[in-house]
């Protein structure tokens, strides 16, 4: 019996295994080369993570299952991978300035995030709970050493610190769920568990709310986001724009694949428990940003609400909750990815500068960067006709038709409580006196702002095959 | 007929317009005289393209006209504009007061003149827009998206405490508009489409029907504004600077007037039946309570604030008797405080921009050193007091007449507001135009410029020619009135008819 008949076709994983083995190839550059390579390195990755991308693009539409069912390529992966190919690519491309520095050539520093991609790409795909927490930890363990990269300044390292220490307690937690999940149904595969949970039992249940605080804790999504405003805070600003996009869509992707495919038999049982952490998400990320002065702090309460907004979505649990996930994640994916190129520009005199108050009359000294931000702020909250406003049409529209009113309602109601304090920083850019000029922007920076911002404020244009993508790769997973 | 789709040209003109503004680069004072004379000459050929409309309406046809279509969203999102003659009058409102807004900016505008007339040209786009969608989603966009560009104006090119004015505005405005959007989306899923005219032939539940009309009700008596929804409109007048006053009173306001024709009436007629006396209450609360208030202040812009609130009263009462003298009165009383208020705004503008204080005090005796003004301002404000032969008085007066045959006591107290509103408009008057000229900062005023004429004089002629001879604005709207009274009038009786027999 050859290896492929026995169900294990190498072709679903071949963008996998081309990453593993490009970023070891890269990792043997650097570490033969040295810490002058850091450049180099960096920009092989860029082009390794587009090459993926192109492979992932490549595979043939509809479902294949490898691995014994472990590993799953259907349209919804696919579409989630190519995002998070996306948002690390970016990413890469944002921290060439952090490199740039002498103190912190680190050429590990592409490789950290070429693997901590590699696991998102299989946590993305993952068809059971083994592989499920194989990708997860190979996401998180990059993630904890990128977040301390700046390695001299304190803030840093302690964000690391603190991520580690919480996320080795949410995976533990997460393990826990998954081994009472195995206890109580017999098996790992998720469709083995869809088979065996039908009626929902004690223990059964105990497994599902630990298995999703595992999961609430990669997609910060409250109670489980003590981490969050800190880590945001002390991370270098490239790694926190990495922290908000490419690992979130993979957290939310397999969040999305777990409750969906291995638990549809007791909806009613994990809705209760997302829509609570729904709604509260949602109020703390509005009403905890208002005191924000940083604007690292604000983003990270910014996007504990929006994944707040994501999770309404996935608590209806039909198909179209799926497709309003998959739309908010890379309408956030953009907005955030933006925002965080702008906070990257805000320079002065070769330092960066991460209060709101250093926005102070932007519009007069940048007014390109004011409007651009600006756009991106109205459009996290909700204000048509811009990209933000279709993500949350699209995941209330679902809990509207799931009859989750009480859900809509409180949404809606602190979005408003949102929009306050993203119109501060609009006030503060464009109502108030000028606070200085701003150093010139670098061009990769300038280049991802004009994409993400065209992208932010011409959304409506092309909204309609964005929205058929999206419900293409909803179906697949039902 | 026509090949090319003049609704969405007239739309998106403005828009086109904004980004020529933008492409004119430079700061010197030749950039701002470029941006000025661009703004301008793209509201002109908007009005000009949007008169082409009115040409070719035919106003015997109660159906919407000038309908395209085209796929946007999947499943039952599409692009769908069109006009019908309740809304054909007030997008020709919006295209004929922007030019005006325009000039009235040239001199007062000074500082960041090109974002001022690109802010100004989009909100026109979206304005438009908001008349013209014939899809939920789409009207939602236009209707919120003209929050930004406002919420901008005021807080860059207004007064003292414009900050909390632009928030008030916007965050007000928001939390209304988002209820209506959870309205829309049960109704997405009732239906199966937005399209806004099968929505108006798909039956709704009755629920669904009272929770939708209230949600609607949260965003546009927000916009209108409706007592006691009413607190941000006299802050966002007085902060805004005059063309915003005059953009938010002319027409921003009539998007909630527009809301209860297209959406409420038609979509939920049991609800709306079933409302009808909240409406009237709240109606002549706001019609006799703001008058009121108006009668004590001292700024001139709050006054004129306050006096918008009730005529906006007269509106929803008219709207919501539900009778054709009724709905077609709203719908010209509409169109003739939009022409009316934004002409006392301009008219504020004008001893603003010579003073730079709106307090009544500071003023007295105007009427020797500017024998003009003073005319253009009372022809203004007695069409404001609702004096026949002037455009207010047609409004005023078949709204009543609709609302007598439905509630008298509500036309009853209404009729108040007639009274009382000659008492705070000719005090108004007369505190700043009549008197001794004593005031020595009053004595070096100059009269009218000839800018200044020519945007008060086309105002002066529209409202004494719809004063005299309403018959244009009233056969434009008549067949679309009349097919919404009936549907709601049978509407309301199949089941009042189907109680009885039970």
């Amino acid at each position: 019996m050859s290896f492929e008949t026995a169900g294990y076709q190498l072709a679903p994983v071949l963008p996998e295994l081309v990453l593993a083995v490009g970023a070891m190839a890269l990792l043997m550059l650097g570490a033969y080369r040295g810490q002058e390579t850091t450049r180099t390195v960096t920009s092989l990755a860029v082009l390794l993570l587009v090459a993926v991308g192109v492979l992932v693009y490549l595979q043939p539409a509809g479902k294949q299952v490898t691995f014994g069912g472990s590993f799953i390529v259907d349209d919804f992966a696919r579409f989630m991978k190519i995002l998070a190919l996306i948002g690390s690519a970016v990413t890469l491309v944002l921290s060439t300035e952090f490199l740039s520095d002498p103190s912190r050539r680190i050429f590990e520093y592409a490789i950290l995030v070429l693997l901590s991609t590699l696991g998102m790409m299989v946590l993305i795909s993952a068809g059971d709970l083994i592989s499920l927490y194989l990708g997860l930890e190979l996401m998180s363990l990059a993630l904890y050493v990128v977040a301390a990269s700046n390695r001299d300044n304190a803030k840093s390292t302690e964000a690391g610190l603190k991520y580690f220490v919480l996320g080795a307690l949410s995976s533990g937690m997460l393990l826990y769920g998954s081994s009472l999940i195995y206890g109580f149904t017999g098996t790992v595969s998720f469709t083995g568990i869809a088979a065996a949970a039908t009626v929902s039992n004690v223990g059964l249940v105990f497994g599902l709310v630990f298995l999703l605080a595992g999961l609430c804790f990669k997609v910060s999504a409250v109670p489980f986001h003590m981490w969050t405003p800190d880590v945001y805070e002390g991370a270098p600003t490239p790694v926190t724009a990495f922290f908000a996009s490419a690992p979130k869509v993979a957290a939310l992707a397999v969040f999305t694949r777990v409750t969906l495919t291995a638990f549809p038999g007791i909806v009613s049982q994990w809705q209760q428990i997302l829509v609570f952490v729904a709604i509260a998400s949602m109020a703390l990320g509005s009403f905890a940003a208002i005191g924000q002065s940083n604007i690292k702090r604000l983003m990270a309460y910014s996007s504990i609400g929006h994944m707040g907004f994501a999770l309404v979505g996935l608590a209806s649990g039909t198909v179209e909750g799926a497709q309003g996930v998959l739309m908010y994640i890379v309408i956030y994916v953009a907005m955030t990815l933006g925002s965080f190129s702008i906070i990257l520009a805000m320079r002065r005199n070769g330092q960066a500068v991460e209060q709101i108050s250093d926005f102070a009359g932007l519009s007069r000294t940048n007014p390109l960067l004011a409007f651009m931000f600006a756009m991106l702020l109205f459009s996290l909250a909700g204000i048509p006709p811009l990209a933000g406003f279709f993500a949350k049409w699209y995941v209330f529209v679902a809990a509207i038709k799931a009859n989750l009113f009480t859900l809509a309602v409180v949404g809606v109601l602190t979005s408003v409580v949102g929009a306050y304090y993203y119109l501060t920083i609009v006030k503060t850019m464009y109502f108030d006196e000028p606070a200085g000029q701003v150093d010139p922007v670098r061009v990769e920076v300038k280049t991802v702002l004009a994409v993400a911002g065209l992208f932010n404020i011409l959304f409506a244009l092309f909204a309609g095959p964005v929205v058929s993508v999206a419900s293409a790769a909803a179906k697949s997973l039902f | 007929m026509t090949t090319w789709p003049i609704l969405s040209v007239t739309t998106f003109l403005p828009l086109v317009g904004a980004l020529i503004v933008y492409l004119s680069r430079g700061d010197d004072e030749a950039a701002r005289r470029n941006s000025r004379w661009i703004a301008l000459w793209t509201t002109l050929i908007t009005f000009a393209v949007s008169v082409i409309l009115v040409m070719r309406f035919d106003a015997s046809n109660p159906d919407f006209q000038f309908v395209e279509k085209a796929n946007w969203l999947a499943t039952g999102i599409t692009y769908h504009m069109g006009v019908d003659g309740i809304s054909l009058p007030l997008v020709i409102l919006t295209t004929a007061i922007m030019p005006f807004c325009i000039i009235a900016s040239w001199k007062a505008i000074t500082n960041r003149v090109r974002e001022y007339m690109m802010a100004f040209l989009i909100l026109e786009t979206l304005m438009i827009g908001t008349f013209s969608a014939l899809d939920l989603v789409l009207f939602y966009l236009f209707f919120e998206g003209g929050l930004i560009p406002m919420f901008l104006i005021i807080g860059v090119w207004g007064g003292p405490r414009r900050v909390y004015a632009s928030f008030k505005f916007f965050l007000y405005t928001l939390l209304g508009s988002v209820l209506m959007l959870l309205a829309i989306m049960a109704l997405y899923w009732n239906g199966g489409t937005t399209d806004i005219p099968t929505l108006m032939h798909t039956a709704v539940p009755r629920s669904l029907q009272t929770w939708a009309w209230l949600a609607f009700f949260a965003s546009f008596a927000v916009k209108m504004p409706m007592w006691p929804v009413h607190t941000w409109l006299p802050d966002a007048h007085v902060e805004a600077p005059t063309a915003g006053s005059v953009v938010l009173a002319a027409i921003l306001l009539k998007m909630g007037g527009y809301g209860f024709l297209r959406f409420s009436l038609p979509m939920f007629p049991l609800a709306s039946h079933d409302f009808a006396p909240l409406v009237f209450t709240l109606s002549a609360i706001a019609i006799i309570y703001t008058s009121l208030v108006a009668l004590m202040q001292e700024d001139m812009k709050k006054l004129i604030a306050y006096s918008s609130v009730a005529h906006m009263g007269f509106v929803t009462m008219g709207i919501f008797a539900g009778t054709m003298q009724g709905v077609a009165g709203g719908v010209f009383q509409m169109i003739s405080h939009g022409i009316v208020s934004g002409a006392l705004f301009l008219c504020v503008g004008i001893v603003y921009d010579r003073m730079h204080t709106r307090e009544i005090a500071a003023y007295g005796g105007l009427v020797n050193r500017m024998p003009l003004y003073a005319l253009t301002f009372m022809v203004f404000t007695m069409a404001n007091v609702g004096l026949p032969g002037t455009s207010g008085f047609v409004g005023e007066f078949m709204t009543l007449l609709g609302t007598f045959k439905v509630s008298i006591p509500t036309a009853f107290f209404a009729t108040f507001g007639v009274i009382l509103s000659a008492a705070y408009a000719l005090w108004l008057y007369r505190k700043v135009v009549f008197g001794a000229l004593v005031k020595p900062s009053l004595m070096s005023m100059k009269d009218l410029t000839l800018r200044e004429c020519v945007t008060l004089f086309p105002l002066i002629a529209l409202t004494i020619l719809f004063g005299v001879y309403p018959k244009p604005v009233l056969d434009m709207s008549a067949a679309s009135v009349q097919q919404l009274v009936n549907n709601y009038n049978t509407a309301v009786t199949a089941v009042k008819a189907a109680a009885l027999l039970q």
